[in-house]
């Protein structure tokens, strides 16, 4: 106990300024619906933050990553408010960024201080969109303060693409 | 006869038959504007018709099209064929960034008399077979010189503006808004200008897609202001043709009395 305590505060120490920064993080959990169509194929998703004044910023993008030629990112353009956000101006695959699309059911995946970076105060969105292959498009939307009350929480769910999808921000 | 001069209008100088009462549009249509991927292809149709974006009346010659890759290198086209109703061909994109396709041209038209009957200068008469084209004698020579383009974009991974920037030479479009970043319910602005300079108060007409399953046109009308600048808010996602005009006396053919100028674009309105 006494030993990790230690180690965090080398850490943060390291990290300068922002102390708590080493136990900053977005927990978050997507669903993906099952859905009983003809023709089924994963969606591809798009996890990114956005805020006025900023630039958004890609935490994750799910996609087709290990076609021959790297084919997948052909219909990376279909996710289209992130592609147009964020994604156009990202190379591809892109380090810590890139994963393989998911099966229907529920994901979850924490975004710590490397993915997050140094999050200045005030308004933020966090958003997920799914597109897909001959299916449709959702985007859902949760906002939230940083840095976070303890114990902060955002939930939403999308209705056709995505189903409950629901963060808790650490710092 | 109507026909005749009317196709007449559509082949040699499709561009000014635009905003007229006849209608005939000049219009590509690619395949999509909004690609990713290291390398990809866009497919494009080009065709002459009333109805956008139908092909249904006569294709466009491809001898004056070109296309520009974002570094400003020329591209071929590829697999170009002419059917009877429209052009197609298409564009591999290697660079990313935004390409430029364009069908740029220049013309002659006109009338002159000769023993007190007027005739018309053929379609397509070129610039060169002027001397030719008008026998000695030939009295109420009337000349007007064309200059049009039609030009659109398509961007494989984030926008670039080399291919944006206008040549010098008549109408052209200076994208304030890049033409490959529309948004339907945003506004978007785009400057004309006239051998570099705005062009103030010319007329904008911009008619989305889809006509022959509607009743109304849906057509916008704008001038531009005197900064030659046009903002256009998309009521909804789809397909815009837009088309300016303009005429001037700035000729530089001899014996022209008029410069007659157009500018048309295919326009892709994405969703929110």
């Amino acid at each position: 106990m006494q030993l990790s305590t230690r180690i965090v505060m080398t850490g943060a120490a390291f990290a300068g300024l922002a102390a708590p920064a080493a136990a900053q993080s977005i927990d978050l959990t997507v669903t993906i619906p099952r859905l009983s169509v003809a023709e089924y194929h994963r969606p591809y998703v798009a996890i990114w933050l956005e805020k006025t004044g900023a630039s958004a910023k890609t935490l994750a993008v799910w996609y087709d990553h290990d076609m021959r030629d790297n084919e997948g990112t052909k219909w990376l353009r279909d996710v289209r408010q992130w592609w147009r956000a964020s994604g156009r101006g990202l190379s591809f695959p892109a380090d810590g960024i890139t994963g393989a699309t998911k099966a229907p059911g529920t994901h979850k995946v924490s975004f710590g201080a490397d993915a997050l970076g140094t999050l200045e105060a005030g308004q933020y969105t966090l958003l997920v969109e799914a597109a897909r292959e001959v299916g449709g498009r959702e985007l859902v939307k949760l906002p939230f303060s940083w840095p976070p009350k303890a114990g902060a929480k955002a939930d939403a769910a999308g209705s056709t693409e995505l189903g409950a999808v629901s963060a808790v921000f650490n710092r | 006869m109507k026909t005749g001069i009317l196709r007449a209008l559509a082949i040699s100088t499709a561009l000014f038959s635009a905003t007229g009462a006849q209608a005939h549009r000049q219009w590509m249509l690619p395949s999509s504007t909004v690609l990713s991927g290291q390398s990809s292809w866009v497919t494009v149709d080009a065709a002459v018709s009333n109805d956008l974006f139908y092909f249904e009346h006569q294709p466009v010659r491809l001898g004056n099209v070109k296309a520009w890759a974002p570094d400003g290198s020329e591209v071929a086209l590829q697999n170009a064929s002419t059917g009877r109703y429209r052009s197609t061909f298409d564009v591999e994109l290697k660079q990313q960034g935004t390409y430029k396709i364009a069908n740029a041209g220049g013309g002659i038209f006109g009338s002159y008399k000769e023993g007190g009957v007027e005739k018309r200068l053929p379609r397509g008469a070129s610039v060169a077979d002027i001397e030719t084209l008008i026998p000695a004698g030939a009295t109420d020579v009337k000349l007007s010189e064309s200059l049009s383009r039609n030009e659109i974009f398509v961007t494989l991974g984030a926008p670039t503006e080399t291919v944006l920037k206008p040549s010098g030479k008549g109408l052209e479009l200076v994208p304030v808004t890049h033409p490959n970043d529309l948004v339907s319910g945003e506004a978007a602005t785009f400057q004309f200008v006239i051998d570099g300079k705005p062009a103030a108060g010319i007329e904008i007409e911009v008619v989305p897609g889809g006509i022959r399953y509607r009743d109304q046109l849906g057509q916008m009308d704008m001038k531009t202001d005197a900064e030659g600048k046009v903002t256009i808010t998309w009521p909804n996602p789809g397909l815009y043709w837009m088309s300016a005009e303009a005429s001037d006396a700035n000729v530089s053919v001899k014996g022209a009395q008029q410069r007659r100028l157009g500018y048309v674009s295919t326009l892709e309105v994405l969703a929110p």
